[in-house]
Order: structure tokens, then sequence, then C-alpha cells
């Protein structure tokens, strides 16, 4: 198993591409900018399964995100923010 | 933000009243979700991925006009069909003679 | 304000399978059973464990979280681990737990299709499958909730999380005030469905 690729508190961007398979990043965090909140398990990722294309095994991450960063006036705190999971390799590092 | 590149893919998309009205799960919802899950514990589909992967290549319009098991029913039937479990006439054959069933008792 | 009562029993739907979608899944089940794929005790048998889960189990685990803190701590920072010492298991899902408190209100979703940790809590309400509910809570949660009554002041922050892989997620509700003595029974009678996924903040108005 190896090790982590990212660290809980690191800036992270989530890669904006769109395999012609079954994939679980919401279009609406494509390309964004988050903080890794937890660094989590290893799991058969999605795209593995389908049509034999895919990764192996692959380390899970909960991203955070904020909410004005997402969405156009968005109407809520400042502070709010929106986690999702994301896959390491559609993680790279950001500034 | 990206396109959406699915019909599930709602996140942001849509507006209106949240419809706060109960379902009772039907028991035919029970019999599709124990379906689905027995489908994967005898390795008819290998993981809950294929299922999704079904029900994200629904047409739009499929997706919309059905409900949660409608989706799961649709989806699984396209992919045991394209695995070769089922045959598709079969599935036509065995549906028309549940619409028959249905017809009747409704009848008596 | 809204009068949803988050504690009203199940309104009976007497959906009937008569689209051709339902019909389509009825004919692939007696096709599969027919063709000795499962049977009908095995079905039986997995509808009976699907229907022995439900809220409670989740109330229960909230109450433990209440009354004892070092398992609210294990509980937190490794939900499968503390889940496995109440008698559950949703492995391979990692089970997640995240904390309201006086300035946090948590509110889970499932945007791409409705992952709900179902094998624990029963079946998700049929707003959390809606397109609507998974379309609107991530983009404007404050609006979403105030539908099901949560008024939220400006100074508390609001996480939604959207499960979008493989955890499987529970609110743990703050201890309603003035509750300190009562009975594990009673606490756990306050514990609803819509306050595990956050659409319910007070438990005792």
């Amino acid at each position: 198993m190896t090790a982590p690729k990212f660290a809980t508190g690191q800036r992270v961007r989530i890669a904006d591409r769109t395999p012609p398979m079954h994939h679980r990043v919401p279009s609406y965090a494509k390309g964004q900018v988050g903080v890794i909140e937890r660094v989590c398990g290893m799991h058969g990722e999605p795209e593995k399964f389908i049509r034999g294309n895919g990764q192996p095994a692959q380390r899970l991450y909960r991203v955070s995100i904020p909410q004005p960063d997402l969405w156009n006036s968005y109407s809520g705190g400042n502070g709010d923010i929106l986690e999702i999971e994301v896959f390491e390799h559609w993680l790279e590092p950001a500034a | 933000m990206s396109e959406p590149w699915g019909p599930h893919d709602v996140g942001g998309r849509q507006g209106g009243p949240v419809d706060l009205s109960e379902h009772d799960t039907a028991h035919w919802e029970w019999q599709i979700d124990a379906m689905v899950r027995l489908a994967l514990t005898k390795g008819l589909i290998s993981d809950f991925a294929e299922l999704r992967d079904g029900i994200e290549q629904l047409t739009q319009e499929d997706y919309e006009s059905a409900s949660y098991y409608e989706r799961w029913a649709k989806a699984l039937a396209n992919t045991l069909v394209s695995r070769g479990v089922v045959t598709e006439d079969a599935l036509a054959e065995k549906a028309n003679a549940i619409r028959e069933r249905q017809e009747t008792e409704a009848q008596s | 304000m809204t009068d949803h009562d988050h504690s009203r029993t199940f309104q009976a739907d007497h959906a009937e399978p008569t689209s051709d979608a339902a019909r389509i899944g009825l004919a692939l089940r007696e096709l599969l059973i027919e063709a000795g794929h499962y049977t009908v005790e095995e079905e039986r048998a997995v509808i009976a464990a699907m229907q022995g889960a439900s809220p409670e189990n989740g109330a229960k685990i909230v109450t433990r979280a209440w009354t004892d803190q070092s398992f609210r701590q294990r509980l937190l920072e490794n939900g499968g681990a503390a889940l496995r010492e109440v008698g559950f298991d949703i492995a391979p899902y990692e089970f997640t737990v995240m904390e309201n408190t006086d300035n946090i209100h948590n509110v889970i979703v499932c945007t791409l299709c409705s992952c709900y940790p179902r094998s624990l809590l029963g079946m998700s309400p049929a707003w959390y499958k809606s397109t609507v509910y998974r379309s609107r809570v991530v983009r404007e949660p404050r609006k979403v909730l105030a539908e099901f009554g949560v008024e939220l002041d400006e100074d508390v922050v609001v996480r939604v999380h959207d499960s979008t892989a493989e955890l499987r997620y529970m609110v743990l509700p703050q201890r309603p005030a003035g509750t300190s003595d009562w009975p594990e029974e009673k606490l756990k009678s306050l514990v609803t469905r819509d306050s595990l996924i956050g659409t319910q903040r007070e438990l005792l108005s």
C-alpha cells in the first residue's frame, strides 16, 4: 500500500475532465480548489469496474470547498462549506 | 461550472420546492432492491458501480420520468441484457404476461 | 415556517407496479428466479434484513455518544470502528459521523444518486432521492433547510456533505438542554430520521 500523496490541510485542485464512463466527481466540483479535510481509506475506484477500464484501488480523500467559490451569488454565510469525497487520481496540488 | 455529463449529475442545476411528502416503500420496490443486492452477491454484476453506470446511461427523459426504483429496474435490466444473463425478448414476453395478470386481477 | 412533522409515520402509498419500467423489473425478477439465480426464500431473507434497519439504530448510537464522551470521541474519529462496538458493520463503506455544534450545522446529500447508510438507518426518505433536493441542497442549503423548518443564524456555519464515493454519513445532533437526567429510552425517542440527515436541528421544540 502506497503512502497518501496528499495530507490533511493541503490545498488541492479537482481535475476538470470527463472520462467516457461512470465516474463520481460531480460537474459542479470539477476544476475547483479546496483543502483536504481528511485522508480516507483505499477503495476500488468505480472507473475500474466499468468496461474494464480504470485504475486499481485508490486512496480516497474528503475535500472541503468554500461555498462562495462554487456558486455565483451564493446566498448563505461566507463560512459555509461543501465537502465531497474524491479519489487521489482526480487531485493535484494547488498553490 | 462544468457541463453535466449525465441525467444524474444534478448538483446545483435545478430549482423548485422539495416535495416533503412521505412515500411508503411498496412491496415491489423492496423486491427490486433485493434483486439488485442478490445480483451483486450472486455475481451477476460485479459491483454497485455497474448499476449506477446503467442508471447514468439512461436518457434524460427516461431518467426524469422514472421513480427511483423504476430507474434501478431499467438499469439492471439493461445491464443484464448486455451481459447476456437475460434476453430482451424474454423480458418483453414476461412483462406482457405480468401486465395481463395485473389487468385480470384488477377486474376481479 | 413549515409544518413538516419530522416524526410523522409514513403515509401509505399504494404504488402499484403498473408502469413499463416496474413491469420490466418484475419480469426480470421472475426470469432470474426461474433460471435459479436466486430463490424466493433468499429474496424474503434479504427484504426482512432491509426492513429490520431503521433510524432507531441511529438513535441508539446518538444516545450513547451523548452519554459516553469517550465513545463520542471514538465515533467521530473512526465511525466504522465505533459502529462495530455497538454491533453494526457497513464495510466496505466508511461510516462517518458529523457532529452538530452551536456554530456548525451538518446536512447530508448524495447529488449523483442517493447514497445513504440504508443497512443501518433503513430506507432513505423520498425527498432525499429527489432530483430537486439533490440539486438544491448543495447550492442553497439554507433555503432548503428553511423549507424543512430549520432556520439558522448567519454565524452558524453550514457544512454540506455530498456522499460521492465510499463514505456513508450520519449527523450527530446536539443533545437538547434540560435532558441531563433523562433515561436512555426517553433520549432515544428524541432522535429522528431527519435529524440524522440534517434536515432537522432542534430535537426539543
